[in-house]
């Protein structure tokens, strides 16, 4: 056994994408780690902290610290959802001692997916087959907020008979943000339009992130722009055989 | 209190031709940047931006100390310095400089300061030929628009755009290519530089231990804004300030860089004080104008007063891609894109524009690429916090306070939620064929719901989520 992994579905996987959350639990059972879901989790209180309502944001995030008190790993398929955890719990409990001593211990533990991988887990071949041509895109709080930039991709380079083309502007926001992608729906769509442009201009097939919001971002737009392109969460891609 | 500007997002958005523009000049910017940072273009641009920064960060926290220092010092050199609370006190004074000393024609050179005071509208206003020297900022004051850009102020103007504006307002024939486009300018320019009896600039940096400040820019118009005058006023933001001329090295650096990719922009002018004894060029006065308006607020806030570390190269302008969709215009002050959107609520209160900080999707590409690294996306959480607070104590917003309560509420009791959980399929049947939701009854087209669907498709929930397949797959086992 290569220890025991605390799962944090967050809520959009637990209600919108659970297969992505499913194929994590594949992934790290087959790295032999047993998986463990506290079924007491919901959310992690970033759609109050975003919107201004920090107090609202404490109630939640006062739950997911005692939902996850005893963890050893809290593996989360997300960077937005990580990074609220990772960083932005700190902000929430700012001035508040014994609260951030509480945070800063589970800091540590915290990690989005691909990063436990690559570097927990230390793995890059999952023995996963996915016959298609793939592009990528970084999610901005993966990115920005937690360096993940080289391993979702060297994930990738592993997996058979996956061709693998960088879209070029692969960095770039796709405009989801949140509450930002309904109360500036029109912003919000001519982003994520500019984004799929430039995914088609990659030629892929799939379009893969660590994030289940932006896929959702991309695959409501692509579908409604009548492209056959689709999106996948990484984790569906390094289950697949 | 400004509403929301719904219908003129949209509208940019929605517009092909503008799009286009602001694309096509911020795409350039940002290529332009990456190859100037580039380790072959310079050692180690992290370390330069980090330098930035904590010089900054120190002017900042011991500004009253600086600001004495470069009053006495600009005194010494033979300026004046003039402190100015706010705008009005600021346009006050150049108004009755103006007066007093008979001056009737005036050249400027770009400065964003003069924009936030409204300057020209108030010259304008008293009949005195105020000329921008600036080809973007001459090209806008013929338009009568404001900048659209804090470094490129016609970002959005194309070359056939300046062709109509010149051949209405100039009355020249019509020019479409822009070296010609150039030459006209520079042709009505030159008449302006030799006559103006006053030169008003901005100043980049102002260095305490000398007295001096440096301007920064292409095209030689403040050079000559600066010099050829029988006065120069230079206004300025009093967090301007660096303590030493030798800090120079490392601004300088990161400041053409982040703007316009350039390792160093094309004219760096030092001006310290009127012209001296044996000197052939230069003013006869200078004057120093030291702005505060709003500024003190700003830095009485331990959190976001690094806001004032900005240097105006508009790289965050460039890189955001919320600006990049809704241009300068829809900002509601001069100071637009990521920076605007955390300068003006500060300025101006959160309460007069409370959509501002949420008119961003927190992608963080603005800190990513900040100079002088303003955590912009960290300000703007902040900021938004700042609003529910303030419409809480104004008794607005209730209805989302109300929702918000009702997320915390449900989703600090696991058991609730996932009985909610369990019912979204039976709202929202889940459809064989994998498309999406395409719309929804009327009744079901909350705000929420009817903003995504105006732009996307919404995925319809699953026969059963996570926490229901778990419990199947690991056959009961808990």
């Amino acid at each position: 056994m290569a220890g025991q992994v605390s799962l944090f579905v967050t809520c959009i996987g637990d209600q919108l994408f659970p297969k992505a959350g499913l194929a994590v639990a594949d992934v790290l059972e087959r790295l032999g780690y047993r998986v463990d879901f506290p079924e007491a989790q919901t959310c992690c209180g970033q759609p109050a902290f975003n919107s201004g309502y920090w107090d609202e944001a404490r109630k939640v995030a006062d739950h997911f610290l005692e939902v996850f008190a005893a963890a050893d790993y809290i593996v989360i398929p997300s960077g937005s959802c990580g990074a609220m955890v990772g960083h932005h719990f700190a902000d929430l409990y700012k001035g508040d001692a014994a609260k951030l001593a509480q945070v800063h211990a589970l800091e540590s533990r915290v990690w989005e997916f691909s990063k436990f991988l690559t570097e927990v887990a230390k793995v890059d071949d999952l023995g996963a087959r996915f016959p298609h041509k793939v592009t990528y895109h970084d999610s901005c709080h993966a990115l920005r907020e937690m360096g993940v930039k080289a391993g979702p991709r060297r994930l990738l380079s592993k997996v058979r008979d996956l061709e693998f083309a960088e879209m070029d502007t692969c960095e770039e926001c796709c405009g989801f943000g949140g509450t930002f992608s309904v109360k500036f729906d029109q912003v919000s769509g001519g982003m994520v339009r500019t984004k799929i442009e430039s995914i088609q201009r990659s030629g892929a097939e799939y379009v893969v992130s660590i994030d289940s919001s932006c896929l959702m971002q991309i695959q409501g737009a692509l579908l409604r722009s009548g492209s056959p392109v689709r999106t996948i969460h990484l984790a569906e891609v390094l289950a697949s055989r | 209190m400004s509403f929301f500007p719904a219908e003129k997002l949209t509208a940019a958005v929605s517009n092909p031709k503008l799009q286009a523009a602001i694309y096509d000049s911020t795409a350039r910017l940002m290529h332009k940047r990456k190859v100037a940072i580039a380790p072959d273009s310079i050692d180690d641009f992290e370390s330069q931006r980090e330098q930035a920064r904590k010089i900054k960060q120190h002017t900042i926290e011991n500004l009253d100390f600086y600001l004495e220092q470069l009053e006495r010092n600009v005194i010494a050199n033979g300026g004046k310095v003039v402190w100015a609370r706010d705008a009005d006190e600021a346009v006050a004074f150049i108004r009755n400089l103006c007066r007093e000393k008979g001056v009737k024609r005036i050249v400027k050179s770009k400065s964003m300061t003069t924009e936030e005071i409204e300057l020209n509208e108030a010259l304008e206003h008293d009949n005195l030929d105020v000329v921008e020297t600036d080809l973007g900022e001459y090209i806008l004051q013929l338009a009568h628009e404001k900048p659209y850009h804090i470094v490129a102020p016609a970002l959005h103007k194309t070359r056939y755009d300046v062709a109509d504006i010149f051949t209405e307002k100039l009355g020249v024939e019509r020019e479409e290519v822009i070296e010609k486009q150039t030459m006209i300018a520079r042709r009505v320019l030159r008449e302006k530089f030799l006559t103006a009896e006053l030169g008003i600039t901005g100043a980049n940096f102002m260095m305490a231990d000398s007295g001096a400040i440096s301007i920064t820019e292409n095209e030689g118009n403040a050079r000559l804004s600066s010099s050829a005058p029988r006065i120069q006023i230079a206004v300025a933001g009093i967090e301007k300030v660096i303590p030493r001329a030798q800090d120079l090295a490392t601004f300088l650096k990161v400041l053409g860089r982040s703007a316009t990719g350039q390792p160093l922009t094309v004219y760096t002018s030092f001006l310290s004080g009127p012209r001296r004894p044996g000197e052939i060029d230069g003013p006869e006065e200078f004057y120093l104008l030291l702005l505060d308006n709003g500024r003190t607020k700003v830095l009485a806030d331990e959190g976001k007063r690094q806001s004032l570390y900005c240097i105006r190269c508009g790289a965050c302008l460039n890189h955001c891609p919320v600006y990049r969709k809704i241009g300068g215009h829809n900002y509601p002050w001069v100071y637009s894109g990521p920076i605007g959107a955390i300068l003006s609520p500060q300025f101006h209160g959160v309460s007069t524009d409370p959509w501002l900080p949420y008119a961003s999707s927190l992608c963080g590409a603005c800190a990513e690429v900040c100079p002088v690294k303003i955590e912009i996306p960290r300000i703007l959480l902040e900021l938004r916090h700042e609003v529910t607070d303030a419409k809480r104590k104004a008794g607005d917003g209730r209805l989302e306070k109300l929702a918000f309560q009702l997320y915390a509420f449900v989703m600090t009791r696991p058991g609730l939620y996932a009985w909610i959980a369990s019912l979204a399929p039976r709202f929202f049947p889940g459809r064989r064929d994998g498309s999406w939701i395409q719309k929804v009854p009327g009744i079901m087209a909350i705000p929420p719901v009817a903003g995504w669907l105006s732009q996307r498709d919404l995925p319809p929930p699953p026969d059963k989520n996570f926490r229901e397949l778990w419990r199947e797959r690991s056959g009961g086992r808990r």
